[in-house]
């Protein structure tokens, strides 16, 4: 996909004609987000929900293989306490060589890799999807809604019309946002497949969101340090910019006197 | 400077004259800090400056970078994710690279077409633009090499592509594939080749930056109006130039300033906004992308190089001409590699006598028509290969050629120039004011 600032403004204009992209595209729901924008940070109370709610459903067939358990303790993350996060490396198995059987994970050991070879590894999925590209694939709207990685996430998870069919003895599912219509993946959530301990909201669409949300974290989970940089960045180099222009005003003001 | 008469460095001291008759690293210093330099520059000159930049940029975080990468199929694109995560500001290291990369392009695309539009590649400056030219298919070559070593789906079948079209060469094409491969085909060998590469090419450019820097050096710089700088005398000179440091520094450094506050905003904010989401995905050699799409500074070059199908006439001509040897995919080579060959080929194909555009009122209108065309390739070259955009690729191609080949040798005889400024100075009073009509008086 192409994007560029300022090549879009010029190509919009070339080609108001009226041609359009290549249909088959899924129906993505903008979600809201609170990590969206420049100033957006995760939710820390939503990253935890959404990890019961990977760990209670999705963790059955996906995997996480590039997340250190260790990570979810981080700051500007969900925030485990560090006995939460042992406990939480316990439940899971891997083989031990040296001891040739296998042993509960600890928290310095990744997440298990997907248990079914069909299902893709999550840990990037947030990253490595677009829900948006328009107008006429010029991802100018990417500016304004993100490239909705979760977007796309949350809105196959809710996407499902509850109709399928079989093809070559495998069994596909109806679901709006995927390309093409069909998707392979059973519907995972249906709404109040999990219980939060704080009583919070576990219709599909909320429980959707907090898993989506939960993968934006596996897949970008240096977020916020990033934007807090980009702010102190642009706020360093706005700075320096006015003292370079004044500077560079002065500068030439004995050369560019007007009569 | 361009015979450009200004002051030389003396050296003083009995040290500075030891130092000076064995290696004259200060004068030199001293000569290009110095450089008499046209008053009358805009804007569209501070890109050098940015193009600098980058390639320090991109040679800095790029070494950190390799400190915690590893070039083989199985851990490369674990490893990134290590750098992302793991490594003290890894995330920041990587997004500045990979974001670097695209304001070199954004650099060098807006100093390219500075030339093209104020003729600063016409006599005497040919030499500065074939060594451009040289650091821009450099440039190309590293970038794609580098996009291949995140090991990503379209680092795989970017590859597995663009190397493919080497194969397209009649002969000897299967051989050159091969050996760029390292192998029948795209596989470790080829990632610790492209590896090595790009850890090389930035340092052969360096090496060119610096001749590109020497030969405008010595012809001097060219300027809005394309009117030479007066070298009779230095006070003659003096009246057209002000010295490198400061005025120039300070002003390249502003506008440097600028550009880098919108890089901070693309890093921080919206790192992955031009980069591709597929290139998330781990390389697999058994699941082809649904399209193959080069990053956005290779998109002009893209489209043309898939604008000529079989279905185009000249085409079918070239392969009845050649018995077959060029067929649609070599014509399409061609194409891409002549697109950036007839631009090379500019100071011979250009007739004109008037050197700025600023003065060449038809010329004017077919240069912004090229501006639009390029963008117009970047967009097409993003799109699926179907109608319509096939036959709007096919045109963008045939005026990017056309205005080349055609247009620029044509327009020098058919054009009637505007009157351009007698001097420099006079051309800067008529902007900024100043005694260039008390002293011309």
């Amino acid at each position: 996909m192409f994007k560029k600032l300022a090549i879009s403004t010029v190509a919009a204009i070339t080609l108001a004609t009226g041609a359009f992209a290549a249909g088959g595209e899924g129906h993505i729901e903008d979600f809201d987000f609170s990590f969206e924008g420049p100033f957006g940070t995760f939710d820390q109370n939503q990253l935890q929900r959404g990890l019961q709610v990977y760990t209670e459903v999705c963790s059955a067939c996906h995997g996480l293989k590039f997340v250190p358990i260790r990570t979810l303790a981080d700051e500007g993350g969900p925030h485990l306490p560090e006995d939460q996060v042992r406990a939480y490396a316990a439940q899971f198995d891997i083989y031990d060589a040296a001891l040739d059987e296998d042993v509960p994970r600890k928290p310095s050991d990744f997440f298990p890799e997907s248990a079914l070879e069909n299902a893709p590894d999550l840990s990037l999925m947030a990253k490595a999807r677009a829900g948006f590209h328009g107008p006429y694939g010029l991802g100018i709207n990417q500016f304004v809604k993100g490239i909705g990685g979760t977007e796309y996430i949350a809105s196959i998870l809710t996407g499902y019309t509850g109709e399928e069919k079989e093809q070559a003895g495998v069994t596909f599912y109806e679901n709006t946002a995927f390309p093409g219509g069909w998707i392979a993946m059973a519907p995972p959530l249906y709404g109040e497949d999990v219980e939060f301990a704080d009583g919070h909201n576990n219709d599909l669409h909320h429980i959707a969101a907090d898993v989506s949300a939960f993968l934006m974290w596996t897949a970008e989970p240096k977020m916020m340090a990033r934007k807090q940089a980009g702010v102190v960045g642009v706020l360093l180099l706005t700075l320096l910019s006015v003292l370079l222009y004044m500077t560079n005003k002065k500068l030439w003001a004995p050369h560019k006197k007007k009569h | 400077m361009g015979g450009i008469p200004h002051d030389h460095y003396e050296p003083k001291t009995k040290g500075e004259k030891w130092l000076h008759s064995r290696l004259p690293i200060v004068g030199l210093m001293y000569a290009t800090l110095t450089a008499p330099t046209p008053k009358n520059l805009n804007w569209m000159w501070i890109w050098g400056i940015v193009l600098t930049f980058c390639l320090v940029l991109q040679i800095v975080t790029g070494i950190v970078l390799a400190m915690h990468y590893t070039p083989h199929v199985d851990n490369a694109f674990a490893s990134v994710e290590h750098i992302m995560r793991d490594v003290n500001g890894g995330y920041m290291l990587r997004y500045m690279h990979a974001n670097g990369a695209s304001l070199f392009f954004v650099a060098v695309y807006a100093h390219i077409f500075r030339s093209l539009y104020y003729g600063s590649y016409k006599a005497p400056r040919e030499v500065t633009w074939i060594i451009g030219m040289l650091i821009y298919l450099l440039m190309m070559a590293t970038a794609f090499m580098g996009y291949v070593l995140p090991w990503g789906q379209m680092s795989f079948w970017g590859a597995t592509v663009i190397t493919g079209l080497f194969g397209a060469i009649p002969f000897i094409g299967e051989s050159i594939q091969t050996l760029l491969l390292g192998g029948p085909a795209v596989d470790n060998a080829t990632l610790n080749r492209f590896f090595s590469l790009h850890y090389l090419l930035p340092f052969v450019i360096a090496g060119l930056v610096i001749l590109h820097i020497w030969a405008f050096h010595t012809t001097g710089n060219n300027n809005p109006t394309g009117v030479e700088v007066r070298r009779g005398s230095k006070e003659e000179a003096e009246k057209d130039t002000l010295p490198f440091w400061p005025y120039f520094v300070i002003k390249d450094l502003f506008a440097l300033a600028v550009i880098l506050v919108i890089f901070f905003a693309v890093v921080g904010f919206m790192p992955n906004y031009l980069g591709h989401p597929d290139n998330y995905i781990e390389a697999n050699a058994l699941s082809t992308p649904a399209h193959i799409v080069p990053e956005w500074y290779f998109l002009p070059f893209y489209a043309i190089l898939r604008a000529f199908t079989s279905e185009v006439w000249v085409v079918q001509i070239a392969s009845f001409v050649t018995g077959g040897i060029v067929d649609a995919k070599f014509f399409g080579v061609l194409a891409m590699f002549g697109a950036i060959a007839v631009m090379a080929l500019v100071p011979w194909l250009d007739t004109s006598s008037v050197r700025s555009g600023r003065f060449r009122p038809m010329f004017k209108w077919w240069f912004a028509l090229l501006v639009i065309d390029f963008f117009a390739l970047i967009w097409l070259g993003a799109m699926p290969a179907e109608e319509p955009y096939a036959s709007f690729s096919l045109i963008a191609s045939a005026y990017w050629f056309a205005y080349f080949l055609v247009i620029l040798p044509l327009l020098g005889v058919i054009e009637k120039p505007d009157a351009q400024p007698a001097t420099i100075e006079e051309d800067f009073a008529a902007h900024y004011g100043g005694d260039a009509d008390k002293s011309a008086g």
